[in-house]
């Protein structure tokens, strides 16, 4: 006889969240979902999936024809499944709340949906006829990435440059491992770049490649940068040894599955917002006993998701509002951090997660014009930035949201390219379908035009 | 306030059962200790698996399919099997210690043999012998013995069942129920026959001819017997509204009229039971719903009956049966002066638009969304409703689409008077589009 399998410990460190749909539950799930007609769950999604019809095609047994409503929309689907916060987009969203009744699961569904396209492994798409026009993509990011792939299906040559060892960006090094692994982000990768996409993976443009060159060989560049280095907090004993940044921590954790972060007996996480709550969140499941989160303000004024806080809080991190932090207190490493009004906490991590900086200089290379806080100018329906032919989107652009924005700027970018560089004409035909679903209206005709 | 206490005993066709749910004939019955596991949590009666002659018959394995609809498992059910597989003597044994045992339950041996009188005169004489309370001729199984000329085979033909029925009725000295089969193009010839035959009610619906579908991946059937599959028959929720309808229509027919019936077809719930005694059946039998829950749903029968009887002051079973047989008429007896209009109740609107897409794609057009502000919910164009219910019947929220009756002022006028007054005097209450 078998010996009995070791219980299961109360938070697999690196367990997922949520887990995958069994048929017979997507099955019930999805044979919940009222059908809506212009279903609102659809304007609050970026992409504008057409989250009523992938849903009634998990309904009828087909889903494959599911995965691919899903992946027309949005190149990223796959990942933006494990990863949106649905609770405030199509979650949020559905009718089923006007109801006080439970949404449709619509994030775990489209996951079962993707998962059936990513086990069959086909691409649901093909690339576009080559038009011989060349695109570089600076940063292989969700927002580059979303980009390079409606770009091929446009017909374009995609090259992305990307400084890290490894393509992805957030999705790859940043994710709290409870909610989507790199091997997930990765094999996302491998499966869009299937459509023919160039990547120069360790090539930071600006410093390997001069931005003159990107503009001189190419016919138009899209900027999926993201964000730079996480803010300072700028008090004493910000460089002793244990004091982390969120992301840097988030990625070390990801890294080695927790081997290479030094196990924490008290960590105090400092910051309101999701990345905080994340490294919060990712500390407990990482079985650092206590964990604090301390934020400058009052709760209300804390800018995480009430859903992160709250998963933050069921694994057990205590939260400590007006903590206004003074200085990190300790010798030779951390020993714990002094608020203003005096309050001391022990503790042997500090985690800093107060927002990220931009991209100044890059953005000054090309020649971009930014908003004061440093965000690229673009214009909303095309991406274009000031400089013809260079588009940018994503965090760079938004300054810090979600996979879902990022994977939406790209694919209205990528289109916004086309209308440059082709005016007036239509999508190559057979790849039509998700230009009607930027903006949830028709961009773009959907049968060509005969002449009258 | 003198409290009712309601009386569930139930008299059908002069077989008595201490409540009106009894369990058809199928495999639930097909054992005495199954018959009285069944009467220990409270069942009335048990129409016995179907007996044969000797020696019994073989089954196929693999016998039943089912349908489910988004979720909901069994919403139709399936079965291929025959009557019973054991020996007679072993059956007939079991009857009479049942009956020992629960002498007030109802056992009614349901009965198929070849169309000779020699066959039902000793078949019949034996399950008396046994103590059964009634035998029910089941010609109604649609697969497989039907091919033997028994089952549906005989109960398509009106003549050989008023014949077969008087082959029992020579013998039988307990009542006889005569079991219908809903694969005719009309049910009252079949009933008029066992009337004829002397048979002193019918039990209804046996089970449709269907095929539960094809697997779409193997391209071979999703019920099957190593890849092949025969007919079988159909039951379960999805056949009620067809076994109602043949019931009434039995029910409401002069020329079987007070002939007791014994209703079946999709019965899950205390509230289907009452359906059917409301068009005049007189016991229910049920199957589908104790094959998917087991046994124990009797007390939620009898409970949910008892609870309604009191809520609605009927003191017996008889207080209500055919309550609502009058309500059932024939179209042309219909008020072509009713007018109802769909209103929606913007409180309890969520803002689906289910209604407005199906009204606008598929009905009458009369709903709009005023879009200004955001809006998502619709509103009725009263004078463009037709009261057709669609909308009411795709709103997923419970009284949030009503229909209301319009006062036109009209007399009432059935198509049977407008045609006799030679198409004139209609008031068009509704526009036509």
């Amino acid at each position: 006889m078998a010996a009995p399998s070791k219980a299961t410990p109360r938070l697999d460190p690196f367990g997922e969240l949520t887990g995958a749909m069994s048929r017979e539950e997507a099955r019930a799930e999805s044979s919940r979902c009222l059908y809506c007609y212009d279903a609102p769950c659809v304007k609050a999604c970026p992409t504008r999936i057409d989250v009523p019809r992938f849903i009634r095609q998990i309904a009828s047994a087909d889903p494959l024809g599911a995965g691919e409503t899903i992946l027309q929309a949005n190149a990223l689907g796959h990942s933006c499944a494990r990863v949106c916060p649905v609770e405030v987009l199509c979650e949020g969203a559905c009718v089923y709340q006007e109801w006080q009744a439970n949404p449709i699961q619509i994030g775990r569904l489209q996951r079962h949906a993707t998962d059936a396209v990513y086990a069959e492994g086909r691409l649901p798409f093909a690339p576009g006829p080559d038009n011989e026009k060349r695109v570089a993509i600076v940063g292989a990011g969700p927002a580059g990435v979303s980009c390079a792939v409606y770009l091929r299906l446009l017909g374009f040559r995609v090259t992305l440059f990307e400084k890290r060892p490894l393509p992805g960006g957030l999705n790859t090094y940043g994710v709290a491992e409870y909610k989507m692994t790199p091997k997930t982000a990765l094999a996302e990768l491998e499966f869009l770049f299937q459509l023919g996409c160039e990547l120069a993976t360790e090539k930071t443009v600006g410093a390997d490649i001069p931005a003159s060159n990107l503009i001189h060989d190419f016919d138009a560049i899209f900027i999926g940068i993201g964000l730079s280095a996480t803010h300072r907090l700028r008090v004493p004993g910000e460089n002793l040894p244990g004091v982390w940044d969120a992301l840097s921590f988030i990625e070390a954790v990801k890294a080695r599955h927790g081997k290479g972060v030094p196990k924490s007996a008290a960590t105090v996480v400092i910051g309101g917002g999701n990345t905080a709550v994340d490294a919060a969140t990712q500390s407990l499941r990482a079985k650092t006993p206590r964990v604090v989160i301390a934020y400058r303000r009052g709760q209300e004024k804390m800018s995480a998701y009430r859903f992160e806080i709250d998963l933050a809080r069921r694994d057990g991190a205590v939260i400590m509002t007006d903590a206004v932090v003074r200085r990190i207190l300790g010798k030779k490493k951390v020993e714990g951090v002094e608020f203003t009004d005096h309050r001391v906490v022990s503790c042997d991590r500090v985690i800093t997660a107060i927002g990220q900086t931009k991209h100044y200089a890059l953005a000054k290379t090309f020649g971009l014009e930014q908003h004061n806080d440093g965000r690229i100018k673009v214009d909303a329906a095309t991406m274009a930035t000031t400089r013809r032919g260079i588009f940018a989107g994503g965090d760079a652009v938004n300054g810090g949201k979600e996979v879902v924005n990022a994977a939406a700027d790209g694919k209205k970018a990528a289109w916004g390219i086309h209308q440059t560089l082709f005016p007036g004409r239509c999508a190559p035909e057979g790849n039509a379908y998700w230009i009607s679903t930027i903006d949830g209206r028709l961009v773009a005709p959907i049968t060509p035009r005969t002449a009258s | 306030m003198n409290e009712i206490k309601p009386d569930l005993t139930c008299r059908c066709a002069g077989i008595t059962a201490p409540n009106p749910f009894w369990l058809a004939s199928a495999p639930p019955t097909n054992s005495g200790a199954q018959v009285m596991r069944a009467f220990e949590y409270g069942w009335g009666g048990a129409v016995w698996k179907t007996l044969g002659q000797d020696p019994p018959i073989v089954n196929v394995s693999s016998r039943y399919g089912a349908m489910d609809i988004g979720g909901q498992k069994i919403a139709g059910f399936n079965n291929i099997e025959l009557i019973t597989d054991r020996p007679l003597e072993v059956n007939l044994k079991e009857i009479y210690e049942v009956k020992k045992r629960f002498p007030h339950h109802a056992v009614i041996a349901s009965l198929m043999v070849p169309c000779e009188r020699q066959a039902w005169h000793e078949i019949t004489q034996k399950v008396m012998d046994a103590g059964c309370d009634g035998v029910e001729l089941n010609f109604g199984c649609p697969h497989g013995m039907s091919e033997r000329g028994m089952g549906a085979a005989v109960g398509q033909v009106p003549e050989y069942i008023k014949m077969v029925t008087e082959f029992v009725k020579e013998k039988s000295s307990v009542p006889v129920l005569v079991k219908l089969t809903p694969n005719v193009a009309d049910i009252r010839f079949a009933a008029r026959a066992a009337k004829q035959g002397g048979a002193d009610g019918v039990s209804l619906i046996n089970t449709i001819n269907s095929i539960m579908g094809i697997d779409v991946e193997t391209l071979t059937p999703k019920f099957a017997v190593e890849g092949k599959i025969s007919h079988g028959g159909y039951c379960g929720p999805a056949v009620k509204p067809i076994a109602l309808n043949m019931l009434s229509q039995i029910a409401n027919d002069p020329q079987t009229a007070g002939l007791p019936l014994s209703g079946i077809g999709g019965i899950s719930t205390w509230s289907d039971a009452v359906e059917f005694m409301l068009l005049g059946a007189s016991s229910v039998q049920l199957c589908t719903a104790v094959m998917h829950h087991g046994f124990r749903i009797i007390e939620d029968l009898n409970a949910g009956l008892t609870g309604w009887m009191r809520r609605k002051g009927f003191a017996t079973l008889e207080d209500f049966i055919g309550r609502s047989s009058p309500s059932i008429v024939d179209w042309k007896n219909l008020n072509l002066h009713y007018k109802s209009v769909a209103t929606i109740d913007p409180a309890r609107c969520i803002g689906c638009d289910v209604c407005f897409v199906a009204c606008n794609d598929t009905a009458h057009q009369c709903i709009d969304i005023d879009r200004r502000k955001g809006n998502r919910k619709p509103h009725i164009l009263s004078d463009d409703c037709v009261g057709c219910n669609l909308c009411s019947l795709v709103c997923p929220v419970d009284s949030c689409i009503t229909m209301k009756p319009v006062e036109t002022g009209l007399k009432p006028l059935t198509w049977e008077e407008y045609s006799n007054q030679g198409l004139k005097g209609y008031g068009e209450v509704y526009r036509r589009h």
